[in-house]
């Protein structure tokens, strides 16, 4: 019988940690399935973030470094100048990549660092009980906005795929979605796409998932999907922002 | 072979490249700027990298990206750089990565001022950053021994598996000596089984990490950690001592300090009073067994630093209460004066009296 659907060989055979409908483990699947399919795994490298990710080191069966919080494309710089013909990716949390690794993340951008970020936008800090985040949305409640986020106390939400696409060092910036079967497709696609900037040595890529966090939304999975959909979405427009000159 | 003169700051960059560094990782500060200028000319002619950060942290975590794979790799700030550093520092010594940290010290606290000064040895050898942790601490006290310990950084550092801050000030780093650099040779870097550099022909996998998420496994990598740390105290002390032979009274400096302390001891041996010196050169693991060796001749310590009395701790430590330790500082830039020292230490040997 042919097999039509099975586990990414760059993932470990175990069990996520991560909460029931949270999507991150479709964003590991994805990641995992584009470097099988680039068989790129023995030249891969994963930077892990501190957040709900942080263990993605043990999920990913390539080597890894965990790094501290915000400092991922610090380091990703460190591996990747010394290592320049490896596949280098980090994967951050919008925490870790939007309020404490904003410098880092720009000058990466700013320098054209060849390597792949993925970036996991569930507008809330998760791992740490639900506090706002630099993308949370306006009028979002969380644990350190019970009111909703205020933009005179808070101000506005970050759009980070924008604001990096900007900079000459950007080679490919693309927000994607993993709210229905549709956009994880496309979310893939985009996946793919970074990692192939990098392999063509062409510069600094990133993709933006927008992701759901049931758990600190206080929404069941599929409402969560929803919420995503009703309201990220109407903030956070999909789309590739920056993409080389030359066709992929 | 001829000797050349050489800037302290440009003796540490040479010393580097002799010892096979081949990455710097590192944000503008003063007293320390030579050291990148003569490194951004000097790692593209050895084929190595010199990369201007965006600020302290993201130095010291360019440097664990680099260490992780294997280089050797360095960084190199003053003061305040090196309190932005002191997470990353952190997480180096917890994820056991070996790398060499140059503090060329400053006034502070705070912005301070540019003036050199001694007043990091706390943040040095005690911590700095959070957890039970250890870096090795040299100071050197002259430019040769700048370019010498360099590549002693480096060897241990991979030795250990453990960060190394090499610790100057600004009189070190401006000043210029004569120096031996030797001929250039092959440096001779040690495997690294444990980098991860990707699986390439099926490796198994490496993980560059400081979390252990369950207490039990935590501890076990503190009580690992506290091993090696134990291992180098026992090993690794370094000092020098200059005429302790009958000294009653012994000096304890280091870097620029003893360089001043040095002179006194001279002007009080020809006076005859029994005056000597011991110079760390290991601020970590602090040389106590040089502090015993002279525990039973002598009558008295005087620590000579530029701070308000930091190491005079460890060799209060180190002395255990046999012998009195007395201190004299100066501070926020200034240089002790030899008169000074001299006056204080009159002062000791006369009981108190000026």
């Amino acid at each position: 019988m042919k097999k039509v659907f099975q586990r990414p060989k760059s993932l470990k055979d175990m069990p996520f940690h991560y909460c029931p409908g949270c999507t991150h483990g479709i964003a590991h699947r994805l990641v995992a399935e584009v470097i099988d399919e680039l068989d790129i795994f023995e030249k891969t490298i994963a930077v892990a973030p501190v957040g709900c990710s942080v263990f993605c080191y043990e999920y990913f069966d390539c080597d890894a470094y965990q790094a501290s919080h915000g400092r991922a494309p610090a380091v990703a710089t460190g591996i990747k100048r010394v290592l320049s013909d490896r596949v280098v990716f980090t994967y951050q949390g919008d925490g870790d990549l939007a309020a404490i690794g904003t410098g880092e993340i720009v000058h990466a951008a700013a320098r054209g660092e060849n390597f792949t970020v993925i970036f996991i936008n569930n507008a809330v800090y998760a791992m740490t009980g639900g506090q706002m985040a630099p993308t949370s949305l306006l009028g979002q409640k969380t644990t350190t906005t019970p009111f909703g986020r205020d933009h005179k106390l808070n101000g506005s939400p970050v759009r980070m795929s924008e604001m990096l696409s900007v900079l000459d060092g950007t080679a490919y910036a693309a927000r994607v979605s993993l709210h229905n079967p549709a956009n994880v497709t496309r979310a893939r696609k985009a996946i793919k796409k970074a990692f192939e900037v990098q392999v063509a040595g062409l510069g600094f890529s990133m993709v933006e998932v927008l992701s759901a966090c049931p758990t600190n939304w206080g929404l069941p999975p599929l409402k969560a999907l929803k919420w995503l959909e009703d309201n990220m979405l109407v903030y956070y427009p999909l789309g590739e922002f920056k993409r080389p000159a030359e066709v992929i | 072979m001829a000797k050349i003169l050489m800037k302290g700051n440009e003796a540490i960059g040479e010393g580097a490249v002799r010892a096979g560094c081949r990455y710097f990782f590192g944000y503008p500060i003063t007293p320390q700027s030579e050291l990148p200028h003569y490194l951004a000319k000097r790692m593209p002619e050895v084929g190595g990298l010199y990369l201007q950060a965006e600020s302290e942290v993201a130095s010291i975590n360019m440097v664990f990206g680099a260490a992780g794979a294997g280089a050797r790799v360095m960084t190199s700030s003053s003061g305040p750089g090196i309190s932005l550093m002191q997470e990353g520092i952190s997480y180096l010594a917890g994820a056991e990565l070996p790398c060499v940290i140059v503090n060329m010290i400053r006034g502070g606290p705070g912005l301070g001022n540019i003036a050199p000064a001694q007043s990091d040895y706390f943040q040095a050898t005690k911590g700095g950053g959070h957890g039970d942790y250890r870096l090795i601490v040299l100071a050197p006290a002259s430019v040769q021994e700048i370019i010498d310990l360099m590549q002693d950084a480096f060897d241990l550092s991979d030795k250990y598996r453990n960060p190394v801050m090499l610790m100057g000030d600004g009189v070190l780093g401006q000043m210029m000596e004569p120096v031996e650099i030797g001929a250039e040779r092959k440096a001779e870097l040690p495997e690294k089984p444990w980098a991860a550099t990707g699986r390439l022909k099926g490796k198994e996998k490496k993980l560059i990490n400081s979390l252990y998420i369950v207490p039990e496994n935590c501890e076990a990598h503190n009580l690992k950690l506290d091993k090696k740390y134990s291992g180098i105290k026992e090993a690794e002390q370094r000092w020098e001592e200059y005429r302790t032979e009958g000294a009653e009274m012994v000096l304890v400096a280091f870097g620029t300090s003893a360089r001043i302390c040095k002179s006194v001891v001279d002007i009080c041996r020809e006076e005859g009073l029994p005056v000597g010196l011991l110079r760390p050169i290991t601020l970590w693991p602090f040389p106590e067994k040089g502090i015993n060796g002279l525990i039973e001749s002598v009558k008295s310590f005087l620590t000579v630093e530029m701070n308000m009395g930091q190491m005079i701790e460890d060799v209060k430590l180190s002395a255990n209460g046999k012998k009195p330790v007395f201190f004299y500082g100066r501070a926020g830039g200034m240089i002790p004066v030899a008169r000074d020292i001299y006056n204080e230490v009159k002062k000791i040997l006369n009981g108190g009296a000026a």
